[in-house]
């Protein structure tokens, strides 16, 4: 029982990481109806930042702060610099391009700092603090629920309850109607990547220092997990990225706790496909009628 | 919305005969596409059985390499290019066949078997083993459509190297297993350098395969391919059984990245899990598109490409003088960088890829010279 509840609270945090990094999907699928592949690839990079700031300032929450502004201008970046040119007649094409980044991202990384795992610190003691004799919660995944959830409320404040929130609403789902009514679809655009971005960086941020460490491909495997997540929720859905985060992050815990470590990946791909294959929509997608 | 509408923009194929073209009455009237074929794949055999004693050994080890990934990017490039298919699982696929042709190998080796039949019987077991991967992850790709595709492929490529760690009594873990291959036969003397054999048996492979997906593509099978690329309801609409069709080309390009990864494997002598990663999956991708989708000659492009960046970036960090350590960093990653940045470039400016751009060329100047003679 003891070792459910740890399993329980570990996959909760987890997968509390793994709902922002789906969220950061669901944002730029939403906004430009784009699967970013290159997202992982960018939160690393901006973990990378993180890392170089910390080790000369010596200060674990000036890099962070930095990581988080790296993501929100690299996403600018990319969406203004890349994406903004490629022909998105074709779903492909972006999928294409955003690997074309990804291999670049990581390619830079491995030139600038090289490809051994880099140890990457907590901020946050990760031993699991004793509720009467049951090991239950770390400050460390404390402080994970914390960042995760103030990132969750506000996203959905900024969305229902902001003018800019509404217009970038209006921009995603009608681009041409808002033109019209003179709403920077564009710059909704790239303020769309440079959120997801960000997202993305914090999430990187939360999820390294539990995992092997900084690498350039550290993400790769976090990344299939979020899209996972986003999948599970539909990619429509940001309440759904949340859920599917967590059932995600819930699921790859109790494999690892009882199957061992290893069968992990394919724990996930078996999710994925089964998804994919009994609801294509995601399990919060409307049932809507499709072509064909 | 169906999703997949067209891979890419649609490729006029004006490119020349048996790369893939499109369906121009015309060839009816050159004869059996079967034969051309035939003919074309008779010419490359003597052209490489020719360039196999002029060159060096190590030349001939590299082209013996473009053939295996050629084999693999021609895969691609019908799965892709013709059917509208992504796929970034490929590598996995590669490291399917190349683990078939080891485990095989070894199985012969183990019970002292030998034989110039062996080869031949174990890539036939990679194909084999590959073709029923592909057919599995084919059956769940026929239903998925673009990023969705994209993803459950990319699943499939980080899956499978972490598999062969978790199986390692199988797969001897990270460092993967040897495969045994035998030296070539005695007839053809004792100093035969065994390079030229290596590009003798890839290039032989792949030319078959090569021989065989072109008449795919030339076939009812290709135009069926094409058509559901192009649109899937009037696919359906002309009675053509779309899920079938793209399992269809699943596997047939599963297939080819099986012998792709088994000649890969026998000309390396082993196979490790580290040589199948993501990145190959993405090189592989990226050589189809950069070549140009959609024509086997663009294939052969990018197979040219995935062996000649790495060795002009070696040549390149080699002429700079720099520190050891950073030469390593460098010589790792700088084709990833260069291969990352043209598939961008590529993509947004010539959709077409390097044949689409020869193709182009070869146009311009057949007008130019039609203009002057008339």
């Amino acid at each position: 029982m003891d070792r459910f509840v740890f399993l329980t609270i570990d996959g909760l945090s987890r997968g509390a990481v793994y709902a922002a990094f789906a969220l950061a999907l669901v944002l730029i699928w939403r906004a430009a109806r784009v699967v970013n592949f290159a997202q992982g690839a960018m939160a690393v990079a901006a973990a990378y930042v993180a890392y170089s700031v910390s080790a000369s300032t010596g200060s674990y929450w000036l890099g962070f702060l930095v990581a988080i502004l790296a993501g929100l201008v690299l996403g600018a970046l990319v969406d203004r610099a890349v994406m903004r040119f490629v022909d998105h007649a074709s779903p492909l094409n972006p999928v294409i391009v955003a690997l074309g980044l990804v291999l670049l991202i990581q390619a830079v990384l491995g030139m600038v700092y090289g490809s051994e795992f880099r140890p990457a610190d907590a901020p946050f003691s990760r031993s699991a603090l004793t509720v009467g004799g049951v090991a239950v919660l770390s400050p460390y995944d404390l402080f994970v629920f914390a960042a995760i959830g103030a990132v969750v409320v506000g996203l959905a404040w900024l969305f229902a309850r902001t003018a800019v929130g509404l217009r970038m609403r209006a921009a995603a789902f009608a681009p041409e109607i808002s033109r019209l009514l003179g709403v920077n679809v564009g710059g909704m655009l790239t303020l769309g990547w440079a959120l997801a971005s960000g997202v993305g960086a914090l999430a990187a941020m939360l999820v390294i220092p539990t995992e092997l460490g900084l690498h350039p491909h550290a993400m790769d495997l976090v990344f299939v997990s979020a899209f996972t997540a986003a999948v599970v929720g539909g990619l429509d859905s940001p309440p759904g990225a949340v859920v599917g985060g967590l059932v995600v992050g819930l699921l790859l815990s109790y494999v690892s706790g009882y199957a061992g470590s290893d069968l992990t990946p394919l724990a996930v791909l078996v999710l994925l496909l089964a998804v994919l294959l009994v609801r294509p929509g995601g399990l919060f997608a409307p049932v809507t009628a499709r072509r064909v | 919305m169906s999703a997949t509408q067209a891979a890419l923009p649609p490729q006029r194929n004006l490119a020349g005969a048996g790369t893939g073209g499109g369906d121009r009455p015309v060839d009816r009237r050159r004869g059996s596409t079967l034969l051309r074929h035939l003919a074309f794949a008779l010419a490359a055999a003597l052209l490489l059985l020719g360039v196999s004693y002029a060159v060096e050994p190590f030349r001939n080890f590299q082209l013996a390499t473009v053939a295996a990934y050629l084999c693999a990017t021609a895969g691609l490039t019908v799965l892709t290019g013709l059917n509208g298919q992504l796929s970034l699982g490929h590598g996995a696929l590669m490291a399917t066949g190349a683990y078939t042709v080891a485990l095989c190998q070894n199985a012969f080796a183990d019970r002292g078997m030998t034989g110039g039949w062996l080869l031949p019987l174990s890539l036939g077991a990679a194909v084999l083993s590959t073709v029923a991967v592909g057919a599995v992850v084919g059956v769940a790709a026929a239903r998925l459509r673009g990023p969705y595709l994209a993803g459950v492929t990319l699943a499939v490529a980080v899956v499978v190297p972490a598999l062969a760690v978790t199986f390692d009594g199988v797969f001897n873990g990270e460092q993967g297993l040897s495969v045994p291959v035998e030296p070539p036969p005695m007839s053809l003397g004792p100093y035969f350098p065994y390079e030229r054999w290596q590009l003798w048996l890839a290039g032989a492979a792949t030319l078959l395969a090569l021989l065989l997906l072109a008449n795919l593509i030339r076939s009812r099978y290709g135009r069926t391919f094409r058509a559901v690329r192009d649109d899937e309801v009037a696919a359906r609409l002309a009675g053509i059984h779309v899920a079938r069709t793209q399992v269809l080309a699943f596997v047939v390009s599963a297939a080819t990245a099986g012998l792709g990864g088994a000649l890969l494997a026998v000309l390396a002598q082993s196979v490790s899990p580290g040589a199948f990663s993501l990145t190959l999956s993405l090189f592989l991708l990226m050589a189809v598109v950069i070549g140009g989708l959609g024509r086997l000659a663009g294939a052969l492009w990018g197979a040219v490409l995935l062996v000649a960046l790495p060795d002009l970036t070696h040549s390149a960090t080699e002429l700079l003088t720099l520190s050891p350590a950073v030469a390593q960093r460098l010589e790792g990653n700088l084709p990833l960088a260069i291969f990352g940045v043209t598939l961008i470039v590529v993509m947004i400016a010539a959709p077409g890829g390097v044949q689409g751009l020869l193709s182009r060329l070869g146009r311009a100047l057949l007008a130019r010279w039609s203009a002057r003679r008339s």
